[in-house]
């Protein structure tokens, strides 16, 4: 497949050098100089010296063909989120992904439906929320497109829906538990399940309902 | 007012002496200063990416946004966030880039354009000088 790629830096380069071993067509965009010089001197005629936020510049790199994928992953936010729409919405580039740099920008790039994100930021921090949970309540998957997403909880003694059966849980409206893993086993969770301590509890929700299921499920 | 420099400044003190009562936002604070020493209006510090400074700059109250910053990307960003999460009736954007300019008021955007201003009244101008020959001044 053809894939321009916008932004030179480490992610840029890594995801370029994979594709083209892959045996991919590739078009790598930079607009500093010196980083331009060194992709040259590794990549040859696949590397492209320009901003990719100019127009010009993306149709100099095929943008017209179009290509069957484009990543925009600079340091910029606001960059990545022109490129992509440019790619999107002006030459109907079938399946675009841009990095999000700063997590808090996350809303813009939903909001003009670059709808396939990737931050690291975002990333990392869910790992350590998983590692050491702060809040009882841990995000596992988010359905952006759904607008729901999943969560694990970890019942413990005293918590109020310790020994009480999932019907009678007051659970908030835009939210179900999906599951419970109890020693290793994982069980669909139906309204007969009663909850134990030491559970681990799978839920799908609304996101905003998150403070309503941990009240519902453990102390605060 | 997102953006407070020599066209956002003098917008905003337009735009305040008409009666406006007006915002301006900018990530300088020594931006103030070209508001004047008499401005009335509010200022907030801060990037117009940052929802929060759009927040204290009451754009959810905001009946026109300007985005006049640097950064044409910032720019589109801005200007579509405006419009399209807080619903704001009229928002202008200023873009440097005519392409972009030209492509986002495909996509619905208010797009102003300086350097194609500039572009189309140098070409008038010259055309214009086109029409009378002008004679060179003898000397007689």
């Amino acid at each position: 497949m053809y894939v321009i790629l916008a932004g030179g830096g480490k992610v840029g380069t890594n995801v370029t050098r994979s594709l083209l071993e892959s045996g991919h067509e590739v078009t790598l965009i930079e607009q500093r100089r010196d980083r331009f010089e060194r992709l040259e001197a590794e990549f040859g005629h696949v590397a492209m010296l320009g901003d990719a936020t100019e127009i010009s510049v993306l149709e100099r790199a095929g943008i017209g063909r179009p290509p069957d994928l484009l990543l925009a992953v600079t340091g910029d936010d606001e960059d990545n989120l022109v490129i992509s729409q440019i790619a999107r919405e002006g030459y109907g580039v079938a399946k675009v992904i841009a990095r999000v740099n700063d997590p808090r920008n996350q809303a813009h790039f939903d909001l003009l439906g670059i709808t396939l994100t990737v931050c690291a930021t975002s990333g990392i921090l869910g790992l350590v929320e998983h590692e050491v949970p702060e809040h009882g309540l841990v995000r596992l998957l988010e359905l952006r497109r759904e607008g729901l997403e999943v969560v694990e909880v970890q019942i413990a003694a005293g918590d109020p829906s310790a020994g009480k059966p999932v019907a009678a849980l007051q659970l908030p409206e835009g939210s179900r538990l999906i599951s419970v893993m109890r020693a290793g086993k994982a069980e669909i969770a139906v309204g007969a399940t009663i909850l134990e301590p030491g559970d681990q509890v799978l839920a799908i929700l609304e996101p905003g309902k998150e403070d309503e299921l941990r009240h519902a499920l453990i102390r605060a | 007012m997102i953006g407070c420099g020599r066209v956002g400044s003098a917008v905003a003190i337009q735009l305040a002496a008409e009666g406006w009562d007006v915002t301006a936002v900018d990530e300088e604070e020594g931006a103030l200063a070209r508001l004047g020493s008499g401005w009335k209006g509010g200022f907030v510090v801060g990037h117009g990416m940052d929802v929060e400074i759009l927040g204290r700059a009451g754009i959810d109250k905001a009946d026109a946004v300007v985005v006049a910053t640097s950064g044409d990307n910032t720019n589109i960003v801005v200007g579509q966030v405006a419009q399209k999460r807080y619903g704001v009736g009229c928002v202008v954007v200023r873009l440097l880039d005519p392409r972009r300019a030209e492509f986002y008021a495909r996509l619905g955007l208010r797009t102003i354009c300086p350097t194609q201003t500039a572009i189309s009244f140098l070409t008038e101008a010259v055309r214009a000088c086109d029409a009378p020959p002008l004679e060179p001044a003898r000397a007689s």
